[in-house]
């Protein structure tokens, strides 16, 4: 372990219980969204999550802020466990930890006017005077591009991408070390999202922020992440510095992923055609045994079906690169599948 | 900053009162229930004015020589009862009783049902069980039955009329704020209050009460019409407030015997407690359209 790890994340599993109540009593089956994820955050980078929708992304992202409890696994922040801490004990930790949530309309409160909103950290931590807050907040409104004079006014007044704004300055209103960015523009309009990232990263240099950027759209994540890890039905299937990832992707999943970007100028760097996985992602409430990604990987194997494959590095990656797969493709190699066309002819 | 003519930061509320404002229903009613406040204030006023208390019988003017109530005239505005009693000054007074119940009763009934719906609603859990399955039970009551048999038990009264009508009333608001309270959990801004490290008082004072507060309103508006019909109902059977004190329900169940010869009887106070009610009905309504947040913009007619 690297001494300059803000967060370390170990082994983290989330189950929810599941209730099929029939007539005759109730079955307690387990439905687990995250299934054993360890990763581990430097200071002042930004690693990038991406999956699939439905695949434990924003679940994780709520358990290391712990909006949620763990069913098992550690949350490490600077060196101090807070995976089982009480709401009283976690009190400092929310000063250095925030989270922007994916909604901008959702996250807002809309009978509140968004300076008091904004000034609710203050309130919260016993931060200043009255006087002294509205300075701040509006102090923060001009940092992440609102008109200050705003304060008055309720979300509803407000663009999507300026609701994104307002929720940004509340999360770096106690100056934060990280931030959990749970999609944070997956619900904004093309335009907006860029000006949306452009924000978070000129907040990163100004602030010396650490953020995990949890997305399903992998030109977002490839534009801002220093590293990358992939997610597939609860787990870390493929982790790697970004450029690594997008240039010699290991993984069948995350080259299927890769391909599925839309490229708008299709040339030579994009002589893989694109691979259509087929069915849907399996249930959580029953994943496959061996590689949970067996089911639907072109490559997979007898042996896929019976033995979990680790997160290691493979074809002589360096430490950084790391890929849970029997199969790996190596540098060049083709995703051999069925293309679009074969499967839409 | 010199910018063009500012606009102004128009809270929920103000919104919901401008809309208020330009609804011709709800500012009608809103005077029918001025109107009744006013007579139920000035009803000593109107028994001084015309000389009659509610409960004097006059036997010598207000009764025909056979006995029978005096129709509509100069002396008796509104006509006289049975007992040669002045029903316009009944109603005026009525009309307190009315009030007081419908506003007392509904009251309570919200605040139960706000406290029992949130709590129910924020924990979850075996606390949401136990309190959903007891709103339950109120709600399938026979209520008439039981109030029936409880006025019987503790005799008829004003305070009984309020517990009971309060008592049948609180569930169905509570399942309401309920379901409410349970849908502001589950919203991100709970969330994000969470992350910043809000307690449960916090959010459920900050976040939770005021999303809710707007059904509550409404709830509150809609539940008087319903707790005034209640009263009336429980005096016209008789468990209500006792005689002689008036009330439109007493008056109205002592017209059944006489309103074949005395129409008067039943047509006054009947209005009387068919306007009230509409008019808290209307308003109720007026009330929920504008606060109904699918009505988010208002549009500003003409410059002003």
């Amino acid at each position: 372990m690297t001494t300059d790890a803000l967060v370390q994340l170990r082994g983290i599993v989330k189950e929810f219980p599941v209730k099929s109540r029939s007539l005759f009593g109730s079955r307690g089956d387990k439905l687990q969204a995250v299934a054993g994820v360890s990763l581990e955050l430097r200071r002042g980078e930004t690693l990038g999550l991406v999956g699939e929708t439905g695949c434990g992304k924003s679940t994780l992202a709520r358990c290391v802020v712990r909006l949620m409890d763990l069913s098992a696994g550690h949350v490490i922040f600077d060196g101090e466990d807070i995976s089982t801490a009480s709401h009283a004990k976690l009190r400092p930790f929310r000063r250095r930890m925030q989270m922007v949530f994916q909604d901008p309309y959702g996250s807002l409160n809309p009978r509140r006017r968004v300076g008091s909103i904004i000034s609710d950290p203050f309130v919260i931590h016993g931060i200043g005077t009255a006087r002294e807050r509205k300075v701040k907040v509006q102090d923060l409104m001009a940092l992440v591009g609102l008109n200050p004079e705003h304060y008055n006014r309720f979300p509803g007044d407000f663009s999507g991408g300026q609701r994104q704004r307002i929720g940004i300055a509340r999360a770096i209103a106690l100056r934060p070390e990280f931030i959990v960015c749970d999609e944070p523009v997956s619900a904004l309009d093309v335009s907006i999202q860029a000006q949306i990232l452009n924000l978070l990263h000129e907040l990163q240099g100004e602030l010396g922020l650490t953020y995990l950027f949890i997305s399903h759209d992998l030109s977002v994540v490839r534009h801002v992440s220093d590293r990358v890890a992939v997610m597939y039905l609860g787990k870390i299937v493929e982790t790697a510095p970004s450029e690594a990832l997008y240039d010699h992707a290991r993984h069948p999943y995350t080259r299927a992923l890769l391909s599925a970007v839309p490229a708008f100028a299709p040339d030579a760097s994009c002589a893989q055609a694109a691979v259509v996985l087929t069915g849907d992602p399996p249930s959580p409430l029953d994943p496959p045994h061996g590689c949970r990604f067996h089911p639907r990987c072109p490559r997979a194997q007898a042996r896929c079906a019976t033995e979990e494959p680790n997160l290691v590095p493979r074809h002589g990656d360096g430490a950084e690169h790391a890929t849970a797969c029997h199969f790996p493709l190596a540098d060049g190699e083709l995703l051999t599948t069925r293309t679009a066309a074969e499967v839409f002819p | 900053m010199s910018t063009a003519p500012a606009i102004r930061a128009r809270g929920p509320w103000a919104l919901a009162f401008e809309r208020l404002r330009h609804d011709k229903a709800a500012i009608a009613s809103a005077i029918t229930i001025l109107f009744a406040v006013l007579v139920a204030l000035c009803a000593p006023l109107l028994a001084l004015l015309t000389g009659h208390s509610p409960i004097e019988q006059f036997s010598e003017t207000g009764l025909s020589p056979a006995g029978i109530p005096v129709g509509p005239g100069p002396e008796f505005w509104l006509g006289t009862d049975a007992l040669g009693r002045d029903v316009l000054v009944r109603i005026a007074y009525g009309t307190r009783t009315s009030l007081l119940v419908g506003v007392v009763a509904s009251s309570l009934a919200v605040l139960i049902g706000a406290i029992v719906g949130i709590a129910a609603g924020w924990h979850g859990g075996t606390i949401d069980t136990v309190l959903s399955r007891f709103m339950d039970v109120v709600l399938s009551l026979p209520f008439l039955v039981l109030a029936l048999a409880l006025a019987a038990l503790v005799g008829p009264g004003l305070g009984v009329s309020v517990f009971l009508i309060a008592f049948f009333s609180w569930a169905s608001v509570g399942r309401v704020i309920r379901a409410e309270a349970r849908s502001v959990r589950e919203r991100e801004y709970v969330q994000a209050a969470r992350a910043i490290g809000a307690g449960s008082v916090r959010i459920m004072f900050v976040e939770v009460l005021p999303v809710v507060s707007a059904t509550v309103i409404v709830y509150a508006t809609l539940l008087i019409p319903s707790a005034i019909a209640f009263e009336a109902t429980l005096s016209f059977l008789g468990l209500g407030v006792p005689p002689p004190t008036p009330t439109w329900g007493n008056m109205l169940g002592d017209a059944m015997a006489y309103y074949k010869v005395a129409w008067w009887l039943l047509l006054f106070p009947g209005a009387a407690l068919l306007g009230i009610t509409y008019a808290f009905n209307v308003l109720g309504d007026s009330v929920r359209d504008a606060l109904d947040p699918r009505h988010d913009q208002t549009i500003r007619r003409g410059a002003g």
